[in-house]
């Protein structure tokens, strides 16, 4: 196997590009689906049935379908409804939120759930409102506990991205599979992609266990 | 006052509490004694409202509380509750235990509650421990923590559930001492427990309950060396 670097220098500055794109992806991604994961994740946790359905359906629905068929969806389907075109990043973005998302609310609802339920009576029979006890003793707790599966879903969501090159969406694995295209090579683009992805998971996966082992001592 | 009416409680078809009723009185202190699963805790949590009641009625102060109208918060406020297991809460210092309620529900100055709090903790015996976490803690100086916290909402009436029944036999008196001293000072108490001792020491009535019933009440004194029911004998024999 001769392996060639030239061809790999001379798609750097695309795969600079393409990195800058992931990581733009993730973190739209990871911002989105957190914030929406919580609030269907508290959704989820109502006592209620009928409230709770449409969060259980949402869950269901989007971890039980594959995330391939979802982007694809989303981008040739459900953007178009709204912008009269379509848009590769805006459809990745999505994609990504709304499937991290249901993931992310199972982690908030186990999280919460972890947490001893004398910690909410205690709060509540302090005057406490539920949405006070949630606030401030419940959610800080269920948080510290939160970080390893959450970390573990962002560098999923990191390596998913790279999906979105189905919808030509410029990230990373976009610009690999151009370079395949053009000098019909297998090593060197797939290879330096998943090194580059390798690289930004464990540096995640670095600052996730600070974050944890700081949060610990406190 | 706290009035009781016929109060029923049911978790799905066991009937926990069958029909409960009694007044107590401001400043009495309440001790309510019996064997496990005949509903004292589950009367004790009814009367905050940390279990929905299934029938009857509790006023507290002259306000129907288990009508649907009233804010449970409002109630919350009035009534503290000390539970077996502290609950502390453990991502806070024991200081901050102690403010976050006065802070959050009453809009107490940030100042205001740490004054408090630090005047309750030398209360309780623990103004050393403002700055640490309660794990930190032995299960006696959580207590005295717990009751600490419950008591910087300013409570009318304290709710004791099992106080001492998690403790090393060792810690359980520095609890009961603090216990004592409230009593002294005039709070209105009601007080789930198995120490015979404080019942007789420092209660005004004992009460006994069994399947979710009223047995009997009376004086410590009379109920300890007179009971009258077989139950209550039967119960006391093994206890005392």
């Amino acid at each position: 196997m001769d392996f060639n670097f030239t061809i790999i220098w001379e798609y750097a500055d695309l795969f600079k590009k393409g990195i800058l794109v992931t990581i733009q992806l993730s973190l739209y991604a990871i911002v989105f689906g957190t914030i929406l994961g919580l609030l269907i994740g508290l959704g989820k946790i109502a006592k209620n049935q009928w409230i709770s359905l449409p969060f259980r359906c949402y869950i269901a629905v989007f971890r039980g379908t594959p995330l391939f068929v979802q982007i694809l969806i989303i981008h040739f389907g459900f953007i178009p409804l709204f912008l009269n075109t379509t848009n590769a990043m805006v459809a990745a973005i999505v994609a990504l939120s709304l499937n991290a998302a249901a993931y992310i609310a199972e982690i908030f609802r186990a999280g919460i759930e972890s947490i001893d339920r004398g910690q909410m009576e205690a709060a509540r029979s302090l005057g406490m409102t539920h949405v006070q006890a949630m606030r401030y003793i419940i959610l800080p707790q269920s948080v510290k506990r939160m970080i390893p599966p959450l970390g573990n879903e962002f560098v999923v969501l990191i390596k998913d991205s790279s999906l979105a090159a189905v919808i030509a969406a410029p990230e990373l694995m976009y610009y690999a599979r151009l370079m395949m295209g053009q000098y019909n090579r297998v090593w060197e683009p797939y290879l330096t992609v998943a090194v580059i992805y390798l690289v930004l998971t464990l540096t995640l996966s670095f600052f996730l266990t600070r974050l944890e082992r700081r949060l610990k001592t406190e | 006052m706290i009035v009781v009416d016929k109060l029923k409680k049911s978790f799905g078809n066991n009937e926990v509490l069958k029909d409960i009723s009694i007044t107590i009185n401001p400043q009495e202190v309440v001790v309510i004694i019996g064997p496990s699963g005949s509903g004292k805790s589950t009367f004790l949590r009814c009367i905050n409202l940390l279990e929905s009641i299934t029938g009857g009625t509790i006023h507290i102060k002259g306000k129907n509380i288990t009508d649907k109208t009233t804010n449970i918060n409002e109630v919350r406020k009035d009534v503290g509750m000390v539970f077996q297991q502290f609950n502390l809460f453990p991502h806070k210092t024991v200081l901050q235990n102690i403010m976050i309620s006065p802070m959050k529900v009453k809009k107490v100055s940030k100042e205001e509650a740490e004054e408090k709090a630090l005047a309750l903790l030398k209360k309780v015996g623990l103004e050393d421990k403002a700055k640490v976490y309660p794990d930190s803690l032995s299960g006696g100086q959580k207590q005295r923590v717990a009751i600490a916290r419950a008591l910087a909402m300013e409570p009318n009436i304290m709710l004791f559930d099992e106080p001492t029944s998690a403790l090393d036999p060792e810690m359980v008196g520095e609890v009961l001492e603090v216990m004592k001293d409230l009593a002294k000072e005039g709070m209105t108490m009601i007080v789930v427990t198995h120490e015979m001792g404080f019942a007789r020491e420092v209660g005004d009535r004992v009460i006994f309950m069994d399947g979710g019933y009223i047995v009997e009440e009376d004086t410590p004194v009379k109920l300890f060396s007179n009971p009258k029911e077989e139950r209550t004998i039967s119960f006391l024999s093994k206890v005392l």
